[in-house]
């Protein structure tokens, strides 16, 4: 394991499955009577938010909390003073205050990158625009092998606005990397420029992909990303690439219908796709905590020096 | 490691490995231990085994056989993974998690025997004790160990000894179980010259800031 986790793409096959590993053994803590382990006593995770993200901050607080280190919320939300500036001089205070993780999520693409070469600490990225969001593929993973036993070999469709969605990028990437075939649906219009580097393969029709998928994920769309018309009505959106009862019915048996959340029911997901027994989105939020506690127990468990 | 397996020729050379238990001296020591556990326990009434991992759950596992052989009870037994409760995590990189792995029944009121390969600093037993009371509060925790090399760093000793083995703190003992390395035996290995860990003994109760046996 390096010492930060920036990224899914540069994301090793060994330290991904490192990380489900360590987190099957996390998860198990759950079980215990006693929820809290001592071994990150004496540390400090900083959760540095940009952006707003109950979710993902509270998970992340849970997780380090469980492994007994000290949280820090450090909401920087609203700040006026230019990007690069302004990062540069909290992860100053960041340092003064002795993190020894700094969790970011941040709206510009690459700033936990950025801060990694300004702390002595772990960065782990919590969200960076429309960039990557690793802990979220790395869960994701480890709630389909989980469910299906494996990752290798498992046809996984994301559909959505995969132009704005990091989701889909740490997706797309840790899931080559562990040897699944994704195929990507979505209106052409939401889709990014490069797709075709991609090792995805690319659909616009969802009826004909959902057959053949043992995992769908569905992804919201992200009105708050959009400053142009990408689709005429959301009511078209819906019924072209909306998850409804009728589509959901060809998806094979066994086959998962996962959700990052938050879920805008009746769009992009029906409501009673959203609770079958088919679907994960609970899951996902509980696997969460289990593959965070992984992510930090890797980045601060030992010495500090690499293995 | 190379020079370790049972019977190879490096193991005459002077300074290097030597075997100090046989296979059979192993089974027989097993076999004392079932014994002596039951006679402890009145029959294993309320026994629960725990392993530490690794080589503590194949010994767990083959206890709980030996005592079904001798008296036709099925002991519960599981494993217990100390690692997140150790207190020399970061003396050295970050150590790969092991299963834990309570028997249905849980450890609640019950007699727990924690079952290790080797029991040198007492450290790893500590965690264990820790990591244990997670999981329930047992009447009484008992210690089982194939191998007491001595050098205790804790306030710590063993129940079950299957063999007291005094040791140079420098050496290392190396306990090879079928199930993990595909052969039984107890070697003691020459000390190590540089501060580089050795790849293949490793068990878990290592002296602080070292990796050895």
């Amino acid at each position: 394991m390096k010492r930060h986790l920036l990224s899914t793409e540069d994301l090793g096959r060994d330290d991904a499955l490192l990380v489900l590993d360590t987190a099957e053994r996390m998860a198990r803590v759950a079980e215990a009577s006693v929820r809290k382990l001592p071994t990150l006593r004496g540390r400090t995770v900083v959760n540095l938010f940009f952006e707003d993200s109950t979710r993902t901050r509270t998970s992340f607080e849970v997780a380090a909390k469980r492994l007994s280190a000290d949280v820090i919320n450090f909401s920087a939300r609203g700040s006026s003073v230019s990007k690069g500036e302004s990062l540069k001089d909290t992860a100053q205070t960041l340092e003064a205050m002795g993190a020894d993780a700094v969790v970011c999520r941040h709206p510009a693409s690459g700033a936990p990158h950025r801060l990694a070469s300004w702390v002595r600490g772990s960065v782990v990225n919590a969200g960076d625009g429309t960039h990557e969001h690793p802990t979220q593929a790395l869960l994701d993973a480890f709630t389909m092998r989980r469910r299906l036993g494996r990752i290798e070999g498992l046809r996984v469709t994301i559909v959505g606005d995969v132009l704005h969605s990091r989701v889909a990028r740490s997706n797309v990437w840790l899931l080559a990397t562990l040897g699944a075939s994704v195929t990507v649906v979505a209106p052409p219009t939401l889709l990014p420029l490069g797709v075709s580097s991609w090792p995805v393969e690319v659909s616009y029709n969802l009826d004909a992909v959902l057959p053949k998928s043992d995992v769908v994920m569905m992804l919201r769309v992200q009105r708050e990303r959009m400053s142009a018309a990408f689709f005429p009505t959301e009511r078209e959106y819906s019924r072209r690439y909306g998850l409804d009862v009728d589509r959901a019915a060809n998806l094979p048996e066994h086959a998962l219908v996962m959700h990052p959340g938050p879920m805008v029911r009746g769009m992009e997901i029906a409501s009673q796709v959203a609770d079958s027994a088919r679907s994960t989105v609970v899951e996902q939020v509980a696997n969460g905590v289990s593959v965070r506690m992984a992510v930090l127990y890797l980045l601060l468990g030992g010495s500090g020096e690499v293995v | 490691m190379a020079a370790a397996a049972p019977g190879d020729p490096v193991s005459r050379r002077p300074g290097a490995a030597r075997t100090v238990l046989s296979a059979d001296d192993i089974t027989r020591i097993v076999s004392r231990m079932a014994h002596q556990i039951l006679e402890k326990t009145t029959g294993g009434a309320g026994v629960v085994l725990l392993g530490i991992p690794t080589r503590g759950v194949p010994l767990a596992h083959r206890l709980v056989r030996r005592v079904h052989a001798v008296e036709g009870v099925d002991l519960p037994v599981g494993s217990l993974d100390p690692t997140m409760y150790r207190d020399d995590l970061r003396l050295r990189g970050v150590r790969p998690l092991e299963v834990t792995e309570i028997p249905d029944g849980g450890v609640d009121g019950k007699v727990v025997i924690l079952v290790d390969d080797v029991l040198f600093s007492g450290r790893t037993v500590r965690a264990a004790l820790d990591a244990l009371a997670a999981y329930g509060r047992p009447r009484a925790v008992q210690l089982a160990v194939l191998v007491d090399r001595g050098h205790r760093e804790l306030p710590i000793r063993a129940d079950y000894v299957g063999k007291n083995m005094p040791t140079s703190r420098r050496e290392l003992v190396a306990v090879r179980l079928r199930e993990v390395d595909g052969g039984d035996g107890v070697l003691i290995l020459p000390p190590t010259s540089g501060p580089t860990s050795p790849s293949g003994p490793t068990s878990t109760d290592e002296p602080s800031g070292r990796d050895q046996q």
